[in-house]
């Protein structure tokens, strides 16, 4: 069949680009403030990435908030996941770590994130099994048992890993800056988080989009009894989201502490609050909302961290205040709930 | 005469602490549109909820074509080929029309998978479909939207459809066309469980009725008896049919 039919009189609403115009607005308004052009990219440029890493961590739990309503504050327990077994494959992959190779190291980061993300999965099925299961549709109990497997998550950690800070220094291929025309640095890492986050955002987008599957979860987020009635088992559905959601987190933990060359226990602990603010910020369930909070943020911090330091402390909950007051459901509402 | 296709026996519902229905006894013949009346409060949006799975039933017997339905969640009752229309028609919002009837095809994966003589049936019955294909379902009128949900739960064959107030808000020539579209439905010899206050539907459609009153069934019968009868109307719904035209 001709997916648009003969007759279809009304072309579809264009793309809501706002969103993605005060993107542009917030940019364009730290450059007189930062003054010079070339710091001002550097910061943009490296805000961006920072904003992918977040985005990365945050897109599973957006969509596990508007699937199911859950509000999981555990989540942080998948990003320390993944950075340890970032630490622990990598530290066992030396030789490729320690080759001045850009190929050897891509390969051993990418061993790296593929076991993360696998870890953090099967981790995150357990969390699913054990903990949010017995609580579906009660937030209150939800936040307590999910903040409880946050702590007990991070102590079983503990015990893995040890308590103390590990090194997670970048392979010598990606350390280092990259000159860009106009004396624009851009570190090298982040340009390959930039890279990584893109290919989550588009993976994910094509998957929303474009499969039955997508089409599930998009439904499951606005009305979750209506595509139960209409035949599909979206707790089956759901399970496979959170683990999805908890890989994506692990794969953002390796990202994460590969950017600051560093993991302790706390990692995700430290982020929980600002993937909450990215999630709001974008709209609960909305994947392309939460990317483009997650850009704001992580530019924001950047003008922040250079223009104010202290600021940059709760420029984030700033950001989240105005987008509400312009916004109340977020930059890309998925639906009233 | 043929078993029916869905009956309840002594259904009983209870939404946290209220008890809602108090025994319900109901059969919906095959190939025939049952009315299900009465009063606000009456149990008939909680009966219907019940057959789905989506509250369940605290004691009483459920059967679809002899099949229990006790232990079935939702997705199970509606794989069994019953399809529901609820009150607030559970509209996707967000998604395009063309989403929303993709999705209530689950034989079809995607587009290319709908069957396409069916889709143009539906487009027969309800031109606006075709004219607001890719618009977001949300941003049609209250009209189109019903019709939306009436057709995506005949995007493929049903054996049961429950129909929840499909006339509830709508203009009076709004009306008149869900009533064409339902009378081609009922051509086809689909069954039909419908939920409607609105008496001029309920007698141009209805073949059997059934009445509830405080969570049973009071009444049933033929819906020409109930509709030639003003005595019985007053008593059993407070009303006549005939002040309703």
């Amino acid at each position: 069949m001709n997916p648009t039919p003969a007759g279809a009189a009304v072309p579809a609403p264009g793309f809501d680009a706002r969103p993605f115009a005060l993107l542009a607005a917030l940019a364009l308004a730290a450059l007189p403030l930062v003054g010079d052009a070339a710091n001002w990219a550097t910061l943009t440029l490296a805000g961006l990435a920072m904003g992918m890493i977040v985005f990365v961590i945050a897109s599973g739990l957006t969509l596990v908030f508007g699937l199911m309503d859950v509000l999981n504050f555990g989540h942080g327990v998948f990003i320390a996941v993944g950075a340890f077994m970032a630490t622990t494959v990598l530290g066992a992959m030396g030789g490729f770590v320690a080759s001045p190779s850009l190929a050897a190291n891509l390969g051993a980061v990418g061993a790296a994130a593929l076991a993360g993300m696998l870890v953090a999965g099967a981790a995150g099925l357990l969390f699913e099994r054990l903990l949010v299961r017995p609580v579906y549709g009660r937030h209150l109990k939800q936040i307590l048992v999910t903040t409880g497997g946050m702590i007990v998550g991070g102590e079983l950690i503990k015990l893995c890993w040890g308590p103390q800070m590990v090194a997670l220094p970048l392979p010598p291929a990606l350390a280092g800056v990259l000159l860009l025309p106009g004396e624009v640095t851009l570190e090298r890492f982040r340009l390959l988080a930039l890279l990584v986050g893109l290919l989550v955002l588009a993976g994910l987008l094509l998957v929303l989009n474009r499969t039955k599957l997508g089409l599930l979860i998009r439904a499951g987020v606005l009305d979750r009894e209506m595509v139960e009635a209409l035949g599909y088992p979206v707790r089956r559905l759901f399970v496979g989201v959170f683990a999805a959601g908890a890989a994506l987190a692990g794969l953002g933990g390796v990202l994460w502490g590969l950017y600051q060359q560093s993991v302790t226990p706390q990692i995700g602990a430290q982020v929980n609050t600002l993937i909450f603010i990215v999630i709001i910020v974008g709209g609960l369930g909305s994947t392309l909302g939460c990317c483009v909070g997650a850009l704001a943020v992580g530019l924001l911090a950047n003008y922040a961290g250079f223009l104010a330091p202290k600021a940059a402390l709760f420029s984030h909950i700033a950001l989240m205040a105005a987008v509400l007051l312009w916004r109340p459901q977020g930059l890309y509402p998925v639906g009233a709930r | 005469m043929s078993a029916p296709l869905i009956e309840l026996r002594g259904v009983h519902t209870r939404i946290g602490d209220y008890r809602i229905l108090h025994g319900v006894d109901l059969a919906v013949p095959r190939g025939a549109v049952t009315m299900l009346l009465g009063r606000n409060g009456a149990g008939k949006t909680t009966t219907l909820r019940t057959i789905m799975g989506l509250w369940r039933a605290a004691a009483g017997e459920l059967r679809f074509d002899g099949v229990s339905l006790a232990a079935l969640d939702t997705p199970a009752i509606a794989r069994l080929g019953i399809a529901y229309v609820p009150e607030n028609m559970g509209i996707f919002a967000t998604l395009t029309v063309r989403e929303n009837l993709l999705l209530a095809a689950r034989g079809a994966r995607t587009l290319d998978e709908l069957d396409t003589a069916r889709l143009e049936w539906l487009f027969g019955l309800f031109p606006a479909l075709r004219k607001f294909w890719l618009y977001p379902a949300g941003k049609l009128s209250g009209g189109q939207k019903q019709m939306l949900a009436i057709a995506r739960a005949m995007i493929e064959p049903r054996r049961l459809l429950l129909i929840d107030e499909p006339s509830k808000g709508l203009a009076p020539a709004i009306v008149l066309k869900l009533i064409e579209a339902l009378r081609e439905l009922k051509r086809a010899d689909a069954t039909v469980l419908l939920v409607e206050q609105n008496f001029a539907m309920a007698r141009a459609l209805g073949d059997h009725v059934a009445v509830m009153d405080d969570g049973r069934v009071v009444h049933r019968g033929a819906m020409a008896e109930l509709a030639a009868d003003e005595a019985l109307q007053r008593r059993l719904l407070g009303l006549s049919l005939g002040a309703h035209q």
